[in-house]
């Protein structure tokens, strides 16, 4: 076998060793932001479909996305959205090349975060 | 298995398996999402908690009918790649092949239904 050496290797340590830091934190809120989207996305496409469907079915859905249930999705949505854009960006910044280093990952992760409230007010307070 | 050798086993299977259009279809999808979603933030923002008269005056505008259909169609097709790796790092065996599968159709349900929906309001 090519591979004898299989299960007796030195494992690398396990996540929940490391302290968290700034560049752990803000990858893993990346992945958490993208995926977690996925709700209001499907209650935006809902109340798209309602709107084409019928006045009274537009009526239902715009009264859940328009609830106190509806203001928390979307609005931790908008959180999410511009949390994931600004981590997004980051990577794309990455893959040209740029601030691979890690002074330059930890400012832009703080970039991200204090960037994403501040859009969110923004977004809030304008719409 | 017998048959085959070790190195012939292990050919054309490292960590990329086909290159790398996984990655290069994120990098597209993300720098046009970059654009999309804040039109699509103020353009929808801004009319959601309107009357049904005031929202489907707004998305028979080609304008804000066009953002909302790209915006939604490019975001679930990133979503599909994005959470393929999701799956990947955290499920393994056929669970995870049956859910990458559920949210290949999810994301295509979803997409197809914005748009029928979007273009049923704006024509």
């Amino acid at each position: 076998m090519a591979d004898v050496n299989r299960g007796n290797r030195p494992l690398s340590p396990h996540l929940e060793i490391y302290r968290p830091q700034m560049t752990s934190i803000s990858s893993i809120l990346v992945r958490i932001t993208g995926n977690a989207l996925l709700v209001g996305s499907l209650m935006i496409v809902w109340w798209f479909l309602a709107a084409a469907t019928s006045p009274e079915y537009f009526a239902v859905a715009n009264g859940v996305l328009t609830s106190w249930f509806g203001d928390i999705v979307l609005g931790l949505s908008v959180l999410g959205l511009w949390y994931h854009t600004l981590g997004g960006l980051r990577h794309l910044i990455w893959d040209m090349g740029y601030g691979l280093d890690l002074d330059s990952a930890e400012k832009m992760g703080w970039g991200c975060i204090i960037g994403s409230v501040l859009l969110t007010v923004f977004t809030i307070a304008v719409i | 298995m017998a048959y085959l050798t070790d190195r012939k086993r292990a050919q054309g299977l490292g960590s990329a398996k086909s290159g790398t259009e996984h990655h290069w279809s994120m990098m597209v999808s993300s720098a046009a999402l970059l654009l999309l979603v804040p039109l699509f933030v103020f353009t929808f923002g801004a009319t959601l908690g309107g009357s049904y008269e005031e929202v489907v005056a707004t998305f028979s505008r080609p304008f804000p009918a066009i953002i909302a259909a790209l915006t939604l169609v490019v975001g679930f097709m990133h979503f599909k790649n994005g959470v393929q790796t999701l799956i990947e790092d955290y499920v393994h065996g056929p669970t995870k092949k049956l859910l990458i599968i559920a949210m290949i159709c999810l994301s295509y349900g979803a997409a197809g239904t914005a748009l029928f929906a979007i273009a049923r309001i704006a024509l």
